[in-house]
């Protein structure tokens, strides 16, 4: 596809968590729990209200259309604000330090006074019914033309547990919400653009890692389409894919916009009761349902079925919809016959309804109240499809897909949190702020001064243990020997079933330095660790393999056990060392380093032959 | 004064980046500008020009509030408060504007409970109340009922509303529920309470209760509001929404959410119990002084002109010996001084300690089981009724509204 002639105009939105010590605007840590581990439950309902502005936020009467009650679980790490049950904390000030750090690294323009907003969101994400969210910093560059919007410090909204029930422990974390203007017009600059994004973030030594720690909205159009925001993307490498998908999303639905368009095509106006119809049907879906209920889409037959992304159609589109009824979806007449309906209901269905060949007829089955809501969306789906792409935020599938969520909001959904007083951004407190050297920068540096391999160095400087990989080379450990310990032993421990998080820095560091000392062996760090690891402490386990074994003593082992192999030594000749080395390991335990072996046993090796 | 008006386009910069947005307001030197984003940021107003005046704002649709003339009657009066509380988008700050209407606007689910009349007896923050509010909602309760109304649901802010709850109590004989609600999340967010405590508040406007009671949120769930008698009742939390309690009793009624079933305890009064009557003098020179070890004698003596003083005493109702002395003159010169307890929980008895003797010699009345807040509305309606300072003291002791329970259950 030709991205550029598509037109494709592309921004994103990194949602970054900060690594702080309270939430953003309580008091309470910004630890994550398992949420079998809650203390108490409560639920309530949310109510859509009418913005400063006088209107009801287009997104939030949608969520509106089903009163849904919440479940929220709380932890005896969450507070009565987290409940909604008491005002906000002053903005909490590491937070608002980190967000300038990055701004300035973007070369941004901090806002004077910055002001705390409500963001309306009534999906139960927030007990409040809003996300408090206040704007920092605009204008910042990219690397080739791209821009930085904004930079805007916000509340983690919670977790969904299941269904209408969410967890409180990551309500409050404080994020970064970094924009970008419309300026990538390829799948693979978005790709790269958040990237780079996401190693300024991690630049700063301040943000959270893991799983769920950053998230990518996507916003993507194309020449005649409209803007699409995809939420969440969490996996990096499937960004690119994502665009593509939309792309082709956008360009499949214009395509239906122009056919629908050449073939006069219509809505139905009718919604019609075809319940006694279907009395006798084998359709257990229609069997089970009090109504059932069509709508004719004249002129829409074969283009409901018309593929808009791998494995999902149109009719997918019209069925997303009809979900927000609380439906599971709809049958249509260009699938049919099929799940359990009989080409002579299809044709029982048509005549009824008078339609022709050309027409495509939608079923909604539900309780009444449900199908008739449904019938509703399919009608507003199927309007929209003469405009071409609906305005609409969507939510990632598997594999770069893409699920209608609900209509963009408007602006109207913002007014301010009058609970948080605003806060100046003084000159001094700007100049103070300090920009972190960026990891790209600081791999090469490493390269260079440490003499580390570029791909070490570069895993070094990404590594969320790049504090203990420095904490080591400032204590004199030899950089290698600290980015094998730090960057590859613990992984491989952990990936081995040891507890290596009940590891602390100082254990790593003391076992570094005793290696580095002499007293053990760098082959025994993987034994020291493990025996840290089950509870030991570093000096106990060091103690425990250190000394014992002078160059006399040595030389007697490696003589005996030589003495012992003489034939096969005799036979191999210095071949014979490597075999033997492993013999002599074993003996000694990790008691001496592996290169005072191998000399030892050179030395003895070419005695006896 | 900023030379711009709310709604004012202004192009200004911030720190160098050229910035376009609608004029708010002036926040700490500094104009508040609507970006198209919907953020709301504070430039230098130096930098600030105008591109384009602020347009003739069309006044926002207000939907007309349509009635189901065959339900029951009920009044809602309106007194101001959070459940009534809408942002100033100019000061930032949360204001009472609304009108009643206006709380039929935000609670439709309220037209299908009931018709309602509806009156907007003042727009004030429950601190600025006085008792001659409550006296002019006492009034207002009296002719709605009068009138005709099933019952009336008052609208207040919830931090005096026990106080006025309590007076509204002593002065009003009613046969039909008068039920206080308020809310302790302001109406404008989507998680108010104002939703849930409003619409149990006009069940139980129209239940089978024949008294003043407040009805607000059970738990902090959405699920159940209590009923509390409006002389035993407290608000014990700054912020939860289950924050107001029932003292030394259970609550009088429960109402589910969102079925609206009211259910009622066998103590709560009922319906057509009493014949409507309206007795509003109040006695405004009265105190109320919470006692603390060291308090000196002068403080005492700030009431020594007031015609009735409550003490929330320490324990079974003490204060200091060095005080006692000064009270003893405040009685002998006419002032009803009560006992009550900082406790909250439990009756009062001076006859345990010395301390206590002295101040029943000294004339003080024992307030039994009396909320301090309840004993002060309760003395300034008896001064406000009653010339004889004997007959003031018996009625003191004596149970009028609910509020002195003879017995002190176990269990509460």
């Amino acid at each position: 596809m030709d991205f550029k002639a598509l037109g494709l105009m592309a921004g994103i939105e990194i949602h970054q968590q900060l690594d702080t010590k309270e939430k953003l605007f309580c008091h309470c840590p910004t630890t994550l729990r398992e949420t079998e581990e809650h203390t108490g439950e409560f639920f309530r309902y949310l109510h859509a209200t009418v913005s400063e502005m006088g209107e009801v936020d287009r997104a939030a009467a949608e969520e509106m259309m089903n009163r849904r009650q919440f479940c929220y679980f709380a932890y005896d790490t969450t507070c009565l604000v987290e409940n909604d049950e008491e005002p906000p904390a002053p903005m909490n000030p590491e937070a608002l330090a980190i967000a300038l750090q990055v701004a300035k690294t973007f070369a941004m323009h901090p806002v004077e006074q910055v002001h705390t907003m409500r963001k309306l969101v009534i999906d139960g994400s927030n007990t409040s019914g809003f996300q408090r969210t206040a704007m920092v910093a605009m204008g910042g560059v990219l690397p080739g033309d791209g821009e930085v919007e904004t930079i805007c410090l916000e509340e983690e909204a919670a977790q969904r547990v299941e269904g209408s029930t969410f967890s409180l422990d990551r309500l409050g974390i404080p994020l970064v919400e970094i924009t970008t203007s419309p300026c990538m017009h390829t799948p693979e600059a978005v790709q790269e653009t958040a990237r780079y994004i996401g190693m300024v973030l991690r630049s700063t030594g301040r943000v959270k890692r893991g799983l769920g720690t950053i998230r990518q909205d996507v916003n993507i159009s194309i020449k005649d389409g409209a803007r699409v925001e995809i939420k969440g993307v969490q996996e990096l490498d499937l960004i690119a894919e994502v665009v593509r998908r939309e792309v082709t999303r956008q360009v499949t639905l214009l395509s239906i916009r122009d056919e629908l368009r050449a073939r006069n095509a219509s809505v139905g106006e009718e919604t019609h009761d075809v319940t006694a119809l279907f009395a006798g049907t084998k359709s257990s879906i229609l069997k089970r349902a009090k109504s059932i209920l069509a709508v004719v889409l004249p002129g829409f037959a074969g283009l409901v079925g018309r593929e808009v992304q791998p494995g999902r159609r149109f009719g997918t589109e019209i069925s997303d919809y009809v979900k927000k009824c609380g439906l599971g979806g709809i049958f249509h007449t260009d699938e049919l016959p099929a799940y359990g309906v009989t080409a002579d209901e299809v044709a029982m269905l048509r005549a009824h309804l008078g339609a022709a060949d050309e027409d495509a007829i939608i079923l909604i089955s539900g309780s009444k109240e449900k199908a008739a809501c449904g019938a509703k969306q399919v009608r507003h789906r199927a309007r929209l499809a003469f405009e071409g792409v609906p305005e609409e935020t969507r939510k990632m599938l598997e594999g770069g897909n893409t699920a209608y969520m609900r209509p963009l909001p408007g602006a109207a959904r913002m007014y301010p949190e009058t609970d948080v007083l605003p806060v100046t951004i003084t000159e001094e407190r700007w100049a103070a702020v300090e920009v972190p050297e960026l990891l790209a920068d600081l791999a090469r540096r490493m390269e260079d001064e440490l003499g580390l391999d570029p791909a070490v160095a570069r895993q070094a400087a990404y590594s969320e243990h790049l504090p203990l990989f420095r904490a080591a080379v400032q204590a004199g450990i030899k950089p290698n020997l600290a980015a094998r310990t730090v960057l590859a032993t613990l992984k491989e421990l952990s990936r081995d079933g040891v507890a290596v998080e009940n590891v602390a820095d100082q254990d790593v560091l003391a076992i570094l330095t005793a290696v580095e000392a002499g007293e053990v062996a760098k082959e025994v760090i993987p034994e020291l660790l493990t025996e840290v690891a089950e509870g030991k402490t570093a000096a106990a386990a060091v103690a425990e393999h250190a000394g014992g074994v002078s160059a006399e003593e040595l030389a007697a082992i490696v003589a005996k056990i030589v003495a012992e192999r003489i034939e096969f030594v005799r036979d191999k000749q210095m071949h014979a060392l490597g075999p033997l080395m492993g013999v002599v390991m074993e003996e000694v335990r990790g008691k001496v380093d592996g290169k005072k072996v191998s000399e030892a046993l050179r030395i003895e090796i070419s005695r006896v032959i | 004064m900023s030379t711009y008006m709310t709604g004012d386009i202004v192009a200004a910069s911030c720190r160098g980046h050229p910035v376009e947005g609608i004029y708010i307001t002036d926040r700490d030197g500094m104009a508040v500008l609507k970006l198209k984003s919907g953020y709301n940021i504070g430039v230098d107003e130096e930098t600030c020009t105008l591109v384009r005046r602020a347009g003739e704002q069309p006044a926002p649709a207000v939907p007309a509030v349509v009635q189901d003339e065959r339900l029951p009657e009920l009044a809602i009066i309106s007194t101001g408060g959070t459940i009534a509380s809408k942002i100033d988008y100019r000061t930032g700050a949360v204001t009472s504007q609304f009108t009643a209407d206006d709380i039929l606007r935000a609670v439709p689910g309220l037209t299908t409970v009931a018709r309602y009349r509806a009156e907007v007896l003042a727009t004030i923050l429950s601190e600025n109340m006085t008792p001659s509010t409550w006296q002019a909602l006492a009034r207002a309760a009296h002719a709605a009922i009068r009138d005709g109304a099933e019952g009336v649901i008052v609208t207040h802010g919830t931090d005096t509303m026990a106080y006025s709850a309590s007076a509204l109590s002593f002065m009003l004989d009613t046969p039909a529920p008068v039920v206080f609600v308020g809310s302790q999340r302001s109406a404008d967010r989507p998680s108010s309470d104002n939703v849930m405590n409003a619409m149990c508040a006009a069940a139980a406007a129209r239940s089978d209760l024949g008294e003043v009671a407040v009805a607000m949120h059970a738990t902090t769930n959405d699920d159940t509001c209590t009923v509390h008698r409006g002389t035993r009742v407290r608000k014990m939390h700054t912020s939860r929404r289950d924050a107001f309690q029932s003292h030394e009793m259970a609550p009088i009624a429960t109402v589910a959410y969102p079925s609206l079933a009211v259910d009622l305890s066998p103590e709560a009064v009922r319906r057509g119990s009493a014949e409507p009557a309206l007795r509003a003098d109040l006695e405004e020179r009265c105190g109320l002084l919470y006692f603390y070890p060291g308090m000196p004698e002068e403080a005492v003596r700030v009431y020594e002109d007031f015609k009735g003083l409550v003490i929330a005493g320490t324990g079974l109702g003490h204060v200091r010996s060095a005080c006692i002395g000064a009270l003893r003159e405040m009685v002998d010169a006419g002032t009803t001084v009560v006992m009550t307890s900082q406790c909250l929980h439990g009756r009062v008895c001076d006859r345990v300690y010395d301390t206590g003797r002295d101040l029943l010699a000294a004339g003080v009345v024992e307030g039994e089981d009396m909320l301090p807040e309840t004993a002060l509305t309760k003395l300034m309606w008896v001064l406000g009724n009653v010339d004889d300072a004997e007959e003031a003291r018996r009625l003191m002791a004596t149970d009028l509204k609910g509020e002195i329970r003879r017995r002190s259950d176990y269990g509460f």
